[in-house]
């Protein structure tokens, strides 16, 4: 090599080189950096809800105004029998009115009405609710009649498709089908779980998935997520989005969608050779035991905490909705693996306490699992990788995630997996919208990073007492100071995210003096907004920031027919139950107050959507960078005002 | 927000404060302060908390802090401290190898003018700038070569958006190492 090129063009290369790759270095940790911090927040969030789920069981054991307020949520009717649901649900009464401009379907569906439905998503058309409740009609019964693992074979020429989290992100969808095909009994699909919650779409993902399995029931597979469960969709956007498209027929929808969502299966297997499933396993994964399983009776998968203590009290066996779920709690705890784990390097099987629920397995568990079942390899999902896929464990594990941009735009690529009859898997990677595409590494990781660091700065500034006495603890002198170890290590006591704090550091704080932190003047300058509410009480505002998305869950929970307000009353209960469930005090005349101030419309009823805007946090420093790029005469003229 | 690409006056003043402090710190101090710093580093891709990371990911963590070995100098440490193939580097090892890295300024920054002078090797006939044909040719078959992926992204981060040239003297100033690693 070297085409008649000198020493000294050889010398320059090489230091070109050399400087090169270690820039690319450099912008590689700062993506670490914010993709561990975006994780971290996301899975603290998760931790949190199956924390709330626990509580409400022990609640349900000790605390009797409570066991009547949540016992009616608990109390499903399971004695309707599905005949009666069905009347429940019958669109026939539902008229489409002449004004109706979107997408008309028949039935039976036919690939022609899905993609009618395609061409009318991606020009932004909303499906009515008539057609809405038939589809998910028809998608019920099929589902009822799948079982709990569906076995495939790949045929000759063919090759099947299969795609991991979608995530709502409805343009990812497009974009596979754009690439790949559309699904056909020639081109085989398996969805792997996790289709709605977080991005805008999920419904219209939905649709077309539940579309194309109508049309080719046995070319389409679809698998469950631990999103595919209507409590964790309350917290992460997919209830919020039907309630929001739907305002008449949304309640009626949501409960279509939560029998649906029990009764989607919970495998595929390939030529009894490849694995599908959307978390992982555990060591107790055992697919015979799964085979037989009623699994449209374990609900609510994340439940689990709360089934194993109401397990242990008699005395609500009483209860026939109960009878199933306590005989099946082994049964329940190998559910929650398939759908909640996820692996690690280290042999060995423990409890995921990041998530909450499910657990970490090993590679030694997945040898076993894997040889006990005479299968070869394991294609998950669950878990967001930043070129779409992964392999772990020897390669004995796939990861595949569909949803490109997940947490900002160009923070990772998505990617499916094509596989013939040689079982060897092939990757097809991409990254939807045009504009993260022209991004350079560098603009693409500056703009992941501000996102990170203002999720982040956000979860700092709802801590501020608690991390003000960490601080002060570290200061006994109050001299106002500590020092940057110091910071580091209360930081992180409090919000216990295990991020390296002093790798963040130079983005986080800006007033160091020879390694030494002005903690109080940090505490000011994250500068983010109050609400617009008054209240004299300051420290139930902290409460309500720290744990905005529990008070939502739990006002949703509360909210049964879902009509979008609560009661005072019912207003009042939230509260105590997030008190005792946080084990602080709140005053009941701080809660009127707080109720009072909140009913913006003075009815007497609190609008829960406005109560969330209400007090949304908005990071100042932002407002000011956009204030300043549009209205730059204008800003500086204030600031020679003052 | 500052870019990491700009010094401030008050950054540059804290890093002269900060390297003052340094100078007069005891060894031991500034011992314990480079294990942390090469704690931090390592942990950031150490995933399962159980301080090994993948061994393509220390090409990272050393250049992250501050070192700029070549993929010789980089395969060379990497033998040193891999365990017997498994992929995986400990931090017990990975520790000592690295605090004598940087206590020896073993892999030092390559000063600005040595790189511009790099830079004017390359461009033959004196433009002030680099074609993309010319800066590949050399890339991707001189020395310690790119893939065609890193010469992709070399070419889309650093080549002028509207002549479609690289004009290494400003590329050179906008990618000054980080005032505070």
């Amino acid at each position: 090599m070297g085409c008649g090129m000198g020493k000294s063009e050889l010398q320059a290369a090489l230091l070109i080189q050399r400087w090169y790759r270690q820039y690319v270095a450099r912008l590689e940790m700062r993506r670490r950096c914010t993709w561990n911090i975006f994780q971290s927040i996301e899975y603290a969030g998760e931790q949190d809800q199956i924390k709330l789920y626990n509580f409400f069981g022990f609640l349900m054991d000790h605390f009797t105004p409570a066991r009547n307020l949540i016992s009616h949520i608990f109390r499903e009717n399971e004695i309707c029998r599905d005949i009666e649901w069905e009347r429940y649900f019958c669109y026939k009464s539902i008229e489409v009115p002449e004004s109706y401009t979107g997408p008309h379907l028949t039935f039976p569906m036919t690939f022609c009405g899905v993609s009618k439905l395609m061409e009318a998503f991606k020009h932004k058309q909303q499906l009515h609710a008539r057609y809405v409740l038939q589809i998910l009609g028809e998608t019920w019964r099929l589902l009822r009649i799948l079982p709990n693992i569906n076995y495939v074979s790949v045929c000759h020429n063919q090759e099947i498709t299969i795609c991991g989290d979608l995530h709502g992100h409805l343009e990812d969808l497009l974009l596979i089908f754009y690439k790949n095909g559309l699904p056909s009994s020639e081109k085989p699909y398996v969805f792997n779980g996790d289709f709605v919650d977080r991005g805008k779409n999920s419904l219209e993902i939905l649709l077309i998935l539940f579309g194309f399995l109508l049309v080719y029931p046995n070319d389409v597979h679809l698998n469950r997520g631990n999103h595919e469960d209507h409590i964790v969709n309350l917290r992460y956007g997919f209830t919020k989005e039907i309630l929001g498209k739907y305002r008449v027929h949304g309640k009626k929808i949501l409960k279509l969608l939560q029998k649906i969502f029990s009764w989607l299966p919970l495998a595929t297997v390939i030529d009894h050779k490849v694995l599908i499933v959307h978390g992982g396993i555990s060591d107790m994964t055992d697919l015979n035991v799964i085979e037989r399983v009623d699994r449209h009776r374990v609900r609510e998968a994340c439940w689990l905490g709360l089934i194993t203590i109401l397990s242990n009290v008699r005395i609500l066996t009483s209860y026939d909705w109960f009878d199933g779920l306590v005989n099946s709690t082994d049964i329940s705890i190998q559910i929650v693996d398939l759908l909640w784990s996820d692996p690690m390097p280290q042999n060995g099987c423990i409890p995921n306490e990041v998530r909450g629920g499910g657990c970490y397995w090993g590679p030694d568990v997945t040898e076993e699992v894997l040889e006990r079942h005479n299968l070869q390899l394991l294609i998950r999902s669950h878990e967001c990788k930043q070129d779409g896929y992964e392999f772990c464990h020897n390669r004995r594990v796939l990861t595949i995630f569909s949803a490109s941009n997940y947490y900002e735009v160009g923070s990772n690529r998505g990617a499916y997996i094509r596989m013939g009859p040689d079982l060897v898997p092939h990757f097809i990677q991409y990254q939807a919208s045009r504009t993260c595409r022209e991004l350079t590494l560098t603009q693409s990781v500056g703009w992941t990073e501000r996102s990170a660091l203002r999720a982040l700065r956000e979860q700092l500034f709802v801590h501020k007492s608690d991390l003000i006495s960490a601080f002060q603890e570290f200061d006994p002198n109050n001299t106002g100071m500590i020092s940057l170890r110091h910071w580091a290590s209360a930081t992180e006591t409090v919000l216990n995210l295990g991020l390296p704090w002093r790798m963040l550091r130079p983005q986080l704080v800006n007033s160091t003096k020879y390694g030494m932190v002005d903690y109080q003047q940090w505490i000011r300058e994250l500068s983010i907004t109050e609400p617009k509410l008054e209240i004299s009480d300051t420290s139930i505002l902290e409460t309500m920031y720290k744990n905005h998305s529990n008070l939502e869950t739990i006002f949703r929970i509360i909210d049964t027919d879902h009509s979008g307000s609560i009661s005072f009353e019912e207003f009042r209960q939230t509260w105590k139950l997030l008190s005792s469930h946080l084990q602080t005090e709140i005053s009941d005349e701080a809660i009127a107050d707080l109720a009072q101030s909140i009913d913006f419309n003075k009815d007497g009823s609190i609008d829960i959507n406005e109560f969330m805007e209400a007090f949304r946090l908005v990071d100042l420093s932002d407002v000011y960078f956009y204030l300043c790029s549009k209205f730059r005469p204008l800003v500086t003229l204030l600031h020679e005002g003052t | 927000m500052m870019s990491q690409t700009d010094e401030t006056p008050a950054v540059a003043k804290r890093r002269d404060n900060n390297m003052a402090e340094s100078n007069n710190q005891s060894a031991e101090t500034k011992l314990s302060d480079v294990h942390k710093r090469i704690k931090a580093a390592f942990e950031t891709f150490d995933n399962a908390a159980n301080n090994t990371v993948d061994v393509r990911e220390i090409g990272t963590i050393i250049y992250s802090l501050g070192c700029f070995p070549s993929q010789a100098d980089l395969h060379d440490f990497i033998a040193e401290v891999e365990e017997d193939h498994s992929g995986y580097i400990h931090l017990d090892r990975f520790l000592p190898a690295m605090t004598k890295v940087l206590l020896e300024h073993k892999f030092p920054p390559i000063p600005k003018d040595l790189l511009l002078q790099a830079f004017e090797v390359l461009d033959k006939d004196n433009k002030g700038y680099l074609e993309p044909e010319e800066l590949t040719k050399y890339m991707t078959q001189e020395g310690e070569p790119f893939t065609q992926e890193e010469m992709e992204e070399m070419l889309t981060g650093l080549a002028d958006h509207e002549r479609n040239v690289i004009y290494y003297k400003d590329v050179i100033n906008q990618l000054a190492i980080d005032p505070d690693m």
